[in-house]
């Protein structure tokens, strides 16, 4: 027979499935070093740094590190950085900021952030508020109060109707529930319908017109479009802040629901006022 | 269980046992050379390659831009979200490995692999500086350090450390401009990671290229371990004809002698030459890198002796059926085109065409829509009904560009871009523009009432016509 030369003399472990034998060949030396230097390594790490679970908490390390350390070192490394163009923000009119591309970019992201902190609560995240409830949809164009970027600004930091800010935009529509008939509201609010498209009852349109030169027009105009000095929403239009329709309407007819915005100003600093304010101006009904 | 008991004195690990290859010569051997000169020269010099791409973009042939998320290869670039190429290309490599190795085997580690390029470039600088096998035998025999002992190693090891240095500095080279980084980092301006990387790139090639060299191929790799799924009984790997050398034994043996001496005359080039220190001999083994050099070591013994050449040859499994029954093996062609390899460069090449179709394919600008779904539509004051799509605009040329942007689908809508009266809006050179495109659709028109309708948005570069449009839907009343 051919003498077909083989390996040298290995030891088996001594295993053997079908014939096949495993070889017990050594590991090589540098990988035993290499075991014992992560072993030094990982009982000088759990030295160094918090590592071994105790009762209360982990032991701190000698080098006393945290996290939680290094994440507030960042916030502040983060706010400062941002201290020059905050200072800028704050000093800028207002009405020029937007011819500052740098500061718009930083004021609408720098907002956004503020808005879905603050803001996303009540007016929600998508900034449409909640139809039918009074809380304002923000994408629109239609304003209570003004759409223009100092007015935005203005509500923002002194908030509607609330008890904490003396210069609060305040106004405050009466339950005219214990003022008129139950038939006046009725034919009041199809006139109010008849503004802006179809009322319930058209017979009752030109009764209810006498009843809101009477009482409403005051407030909300002759014509119905409303006053922004205070707060008079415009009837007029298609957006309905308490809900169309004429269950909603003589709802709010007879027991008014007047929705109260907290004063920023005590909370928020004055850069971070203008940045949620031009980004408000940006979702897409600023004027 | 006798068995067992018996090895249980011998250690459980074994020093690495120094390895002296012997200079050879030969054509694999100068195949061997040219590659290792095309490989590292494209490693070195690539970075340094310049390519004018106007005033907006890096002039680098080779650039990977990882601080602005750009990859530049000569006219090409690649930008994040076309990360399918390079996906692309590791299937591309891939395949390319296992067309390699099911039709010659470890021929990737034998002559490409960087491991076995700069050991062989190590061992070359070695042999300059120390001499050839026996100088270096004798230098590690010698116990005593003396002066030229010392002079020899350290020579070495320096011109090691800036082979090393050179091939950290390299890679650090196509993640930057290349001269500016070279100007800084002499300045000791650079970034930190530059400087860590170049030193762990150093360090590694110093210590697998100098000191592990085989080590890393037969115990850290893991490729050799996959390789050996990709084999059949036609792949070629380097083996011995047994049948022909056997038995071995010196030179002058006489014909008579029963039974008739093989062509092995037991000389041992094979062993000295190889860089893996095996004995080929032995058979096919896990240590084999396929390098060829004991084919070529042992054609010149043969060629000395007076015997045909390839005792030690590029042979399948097959082959030895063959031969041994007197038959002759098959041409290496016959064991290369099999129907195994046609169909991976089938693979490969298809990959490869779709990628380059799909490199032409693309237009110079580019948008991805995202429909602001929060809330899915606004009811403006007028009763109109507005929706909203933040639109990313993509601009690869190396200038600004006025960038149209349209709606088709229905005939009533009407559009709006943020912050401008125009249709257009200017995107920076390289750059991409987020912008907020309104579309609003009247009152009284059927799209504002249905829920949802199909609509296209398109972009159009002003300047040259370059189009691109995406599909999305617009949502009415009826979407509450």
């Amino acid at each position: 027979m051919s003498k077909k030369p083989v390996k040298k003399e290995v030891p088996t472990t001594g295993h053997s499935w079908d014939g096949i034998e495993e070889y017990d060949n050594p590991m090589p030396r540098w990988w035993l070093w290499t075991f014992y230097a992560c072993i030094v390594f990982a009982i000088g790490y759990s030295i160094a740094y918090p590592a071994w679970p105790m009762i209360n908490r982990a032991t701190p390390g000698l080098l006393g590190y945290s996290t939680r350390q290094d994440g507030e070192a960042a916030l502040i490394a983060a706010a400062q950085a941002n201290d020059v163009i905050n200072t800028k923000l704050a000093e800028t009119e207002l009405a020029d900021i937007s011819k500052d591309p740098e500061l718009v970019t930083y004021a609408t992201n720098a907002g956004a952030a503020v808005f879905r902190t603050w803001c996303a609560q009540c007016h929600g995240s998508g900034a449409a508020g909640v139809q039918a409830n009074g809380y304002p949809n923000l994408l629109d164009d239609d304003w209570l109060w003004g759409g223009a970027i100092d007015d935005i600004h203005t509500t923002i930091s002194h908030g509607i109707r609330n008890t904490m800010d003396d210069d609060a935009r305040y106004s405050e529509m009466p339950a005219f529930g214990d003022i008129l008939e139950q038939e006046q509201i009725a034919q009041v609010t199809n006139f109010v319908m008849s503004l802006s498209g179809d009322a319930d009852s058209p017979d009752m349109i030109a009764d209810g017109a006498i009843v809101f030169e009477e009482n409403c027009a005051a407030c909300h105009a002759e014509d119905g479009t409303g006053d922004r000095a205070q707060g008079a929403p415009n009837l007029t239009d298609a957006v309905w802040l308490y809900g169309d329709g004429y269950d909603h309407i003589f709802a709010q007819i007879s027991k008014a629901r007047n929705g109260v915005m907290p004063n920023w100003n005590t909370r928020l600093s004055e850069p971070e006022i203008r940045a949620v304010s031009i980004y408000v101006h940006s979702l897409g009904g600023g004027e | 269980m006798s068995e067992q008991n018996e090895t249980e004195d011998h250690s459980l690990y074994a020093a690495r046992e120094p390895i002296f290859p012997r200079r050879v010569k030969g054509p694999f051997r100068n195949l061997k050379w040219v590659i290792m000169a095309v490989t590292l020269g494209i490693y070195y010099i690539t970075p340094w390659l310049r390519w004018d791409r106007g005033p907006n973009l890096p002039d680098q042939a080779v650039l990977v831009d990882l601080a602005s998320r750009r990859f530049f290869f000569l006219w090409i670039e690649i930008w994040p979200h076309e990360f399918y190429f390079i996906a692309g290309l590791l299937i591309m490599a891939g395949l390319g490995l296992f067309l390699f190795t099911s039709a010659l085997g470890r021929v990737w580690c034998g002559y490409a692999c960087p491991q076995t390029v700069w050991t062989d470039l190590f061992i070359l600088v070695e042999r300059w500086i120390e001499g050839d096998r026996n100088a270096r035998l004798r230098l590690h025999r010698q116990k005593k350090w003396d002066l030229r002992k010392v002079r020899l190693r350290v020579t070495k090891w320096v011109a090691w450390f800036l082979i090393g240095m050179a091939t950290g500095g390299a890679w650090v080279f196509y993640f930057t401009d290349a001269p500016t980084l070279l100007n800084n980092l002499i300045a000791l301006q650079a970034h930190p990671a530059a400087y860590i990387t170049i030193f762990v790139l150093t360090m590694t090639t110093f210590v697998f290229g100098g000191f592990m060299r085989e080590q890393i191929c037969i115990y850290a790799c893991p490729w050799p371990r996959i390789q050996a799924a990709m084999m059949d009984e036609e792949t070629l790997t380097v083996g011995y004809r047994y049948w022909r050398g056997e038995p071995r034994g010196k030179l002058n043996h006489t014909e008579t002698e029963d039974p008739p001496a093989g062509d092995c005359i037991d000389c041992m080039a094979c062993v000295n030459v190889c860089p893996m220190g095996i004995d080929i001999r032995e058979g096919q083994q896990l240590a084999c890198i396929t390098c060829a050099l004991c084919i070529d070591a042992c054609d010149d013994v043969m060629a000395k002796i007076g015997k045909p050449r390839g005792l030690i040859d590029y042979l399948a499994l097959t082959d030895e059926e063959t031969e041994k029954k007197g038959g002759a093996s098959r041409p290496i062609w016959q064991h290369v085109l099999r129907p195994r390899s046609v169909l991976y460069t089938v693979l490969w090449s298809g990959v490869g065409l779709a990628l380059v179709f799909a490199l032409f394919m693309r237009a110079d600008i580019d948008l991805t829509v995202a429909p602001v779904r929060n809330p899915t539509f606004v009811l403006m004051s007028n009763g109109d009904v507005r929706n909203t799509y933040e639109i990313r605009l993509r601009n690869k040329n190396g200038e600004d560009r006025p960038v149209r942007v349209t709606v088709k689908g229905d005939l009533a809508l009407r559009t709006q871009l943020e912050n401008t009266i125009y249709e257009t809006v200017t995107v920076p050179a390289d750059e991409t523009k987020l912008v907020k495109f309104f579309v609003i659709a009247p009152g009284q028109s059927d799209i504002s009432k249905r829920e949802v309708s199909s609509i296209r948005i398109w972009v159009e570069d002003v300047i040259n016509g370059d189009k691109a449009y995406k599909d999305t839907v617009f949502n009415g009343k009826a979407n509450k």
